[in-house]
């Protein structure tokens, strides 16, 4: 489908030229993100680094075994990062955790079951590092929204807790906002795909010499995955983790107990 | 004896807010008042479960509340707590929301006319209504389950006299009907005797008094 390219290590040193203009605006604005970009690009060239030598090795060693334990590595450690943005969410690894899970092995499944995409560590490595990053952004997403509802809606669960209502059911309009959240960025990024920016498939399938079709076809194909993946992350993630603002008898805990 | 406090004590940063609360409350209506911070809106939480005491034990009709199914409990003694916290909508659907999780048939009209408001209220948006109206709506949509008890935390802090003259006229009215028992929280000792067949006076948690208002508030 690709004619592949070669791209020279000093193309790559070029492009930092970018990194110092961003580095150069931080500074004469005083935005103090020197040292983040610093570290953002240094961890950018380390971490694809070492992920293109495990993909070269797994593309070797053609088997599903290296691919699923790669997959599962993305989704601890997306769940980990997740759990930092969600730090209002008491418990909120193991949700998180489920729900990148889920969302991966469900989404990944499907497009295999359809046909859309081989079995092959070709198609599954990128492909499910698409589905597992975007779940981990939306379920974040969704759970740090979750655990400032929580807080500002306190006296209303309460009060409809007062009412006997389930922890559930007075939850219920919190949790819906908290899914929202999650879901509405990729959402909106779609409606706006093409016409405002050009999604990062497409562009590098364009630069790699892929006939325009293609390029659109394979893009379609993943945004409508990444929809499927955002949307089971999100809703797994709230559905499991508004339950620990609450104790077995259908009480609030406080607050402190959050972290 | 509607409720028995036994050695009731909770802990909340360190501090103890109730401290070893031991007291009877009586059917029909009770106040419970004290100065800020004497732990009352704490006590009438524990009343229907939606807080527990760290020591001690509560009895409700002679039996250990802790017993009781929460969520069945809590639509028998239900409460009004001090801030408005409607649901998104009219005035009637937090009426219907309410009846239907107890299973109660609704007479919306009757409903608003026991917490002093008028039929035209049903239609209102909630978000639209005044405090001392929400405060209303508050009481109707408890009074929409036909609970055995009403718990009520300080619910005319909010308003101006008017408003504090119509809620306190339409719980005096539940008050005479004798179908509900109220336990009320107030700061005001004068709406302590007006409203209170017995009073139990909370200072730092513990009990400074208990007794027919008379007594204890002289």
């Amino acid at each position: 489908m690709t004619a592949s390219i070669h791209v020279d290590l000093w193309q790559v040193a070029a492009s930092l030229v970018l990194v110092a203009l961003a580095a150069a605006i931080s500074r004469w604005q005083r935005a103090d993100l020197e040292r983040d970009i610093l570290v953002a690009t240094g961890r950018s060239i380390v971490q694809l680094t070492l992920v293109g030598y495990a993909i070269k090795v797994i593309f070797e060693a053609d088997t599903i075994w290296l691919v699923l334990a790669l997959l599962a590595v993305m989704v601890f450690f997306g769940a980990i990062t997740a759990r930092h943005r969600a730090d209002k969410v008491p418990g909120s690894f193991g949700p998180l955790l489920i729900a990148l899970a889920l969302a991966g092995a469900s989404t990944l499944g499907l497009v295999v079951a359809l046909g859309i995409f081989d079995p092959t560590p070709r198609y599954l490595v990128p492909v499910g590092g698409m589905v597992i990053g975007n779940a981990m952004t939306a379920s974040a997403v969704a759970l740090n929204r979750l655990g400032d509802e929580m807080a500002e809606s306190r006296a209303r669960i309460e009060a409809t807790l007062a009412l006997g209502a389930t922890a559930r059911e007075a939850a219920a309009p919190t949790v819906r906002r908290a899914l929202r959240s999650g879901m509405i960025t990729l959402v909106d990024s779609t409606k706006t795909t093409g016409l405002i920016f050009f999604p990062g498939t497409m562009v590098g399938m364009l630069l790699a010499g892929a006939s325009p079709t293609d390029a659109v076809r394979l893009q379609l194909i993943l945004l409508y995955t990444l929809l499927g993946s955002v949307s089971i992350s999100a809703l797994v993630a709230t559905t499991l983790a508004y339950r620990n603002f609450f104790t077995p008898a259908a009480q609030l805990r406080e607050l402190e107990d959050a972290g | 004896m509607l409720f028995e406090l036994a050695d009731v004590g909770l802990d909340r940063g360190g501090r103890a807010v109730l401290d070893s609360v031991s007291s009877r409350i009586p059917e029909g209506s009770t106040a419970i008042v004290g100065p800020s911070g004497a732990g009352k809106s704490t006590l009438l939480r524990l009343l229907n479960r939606l807080g527990e005491p760290d020591r001690g034990h509560i009895y409700y009709r002679e039996r250990a509340l802790d017993s009781y199914e929460p969520l069945a409990l809590r639509r028998e003694v239900a409460l009004v707590p001090q801030l408005p916290a409607l649901l998104e909508g009219t005035v009637e659907s937090n009426l219907r929301y309410a009846a239907g999780l107890a299973g109660e048939p609704l007479e919306v009209g009757e409903t608003l006319a026991r917490a002093g408001l008028d039929p035209s209220f049903a239609a209102r948006d909630v978000a639209k209504l005044s405090v001392g109206e929400q405060q209303r709506a508050m009481l109707a949509r408890a009074l929409a389950q036909r609970p055995a008890v009403l718990l009520l935390d300080e619910p005319t802090s909010a308003l101006d006299h008017a408003a504090r003259d119509t809620i306190e006229a339409a719980l005096g009215e539940l008050r005479r009907s004798s179908e509900i028992s109220i336990v009320l929280v107030s700061h005001d000792p004068e709406q302590a005797r007006r409203l209170g067949d017995w009073v139990l006076r909370l200072e730092a948690g513990r009990v400074a008094g208990c007794g027919a208002p008379a007594e204890v508030l002289a």
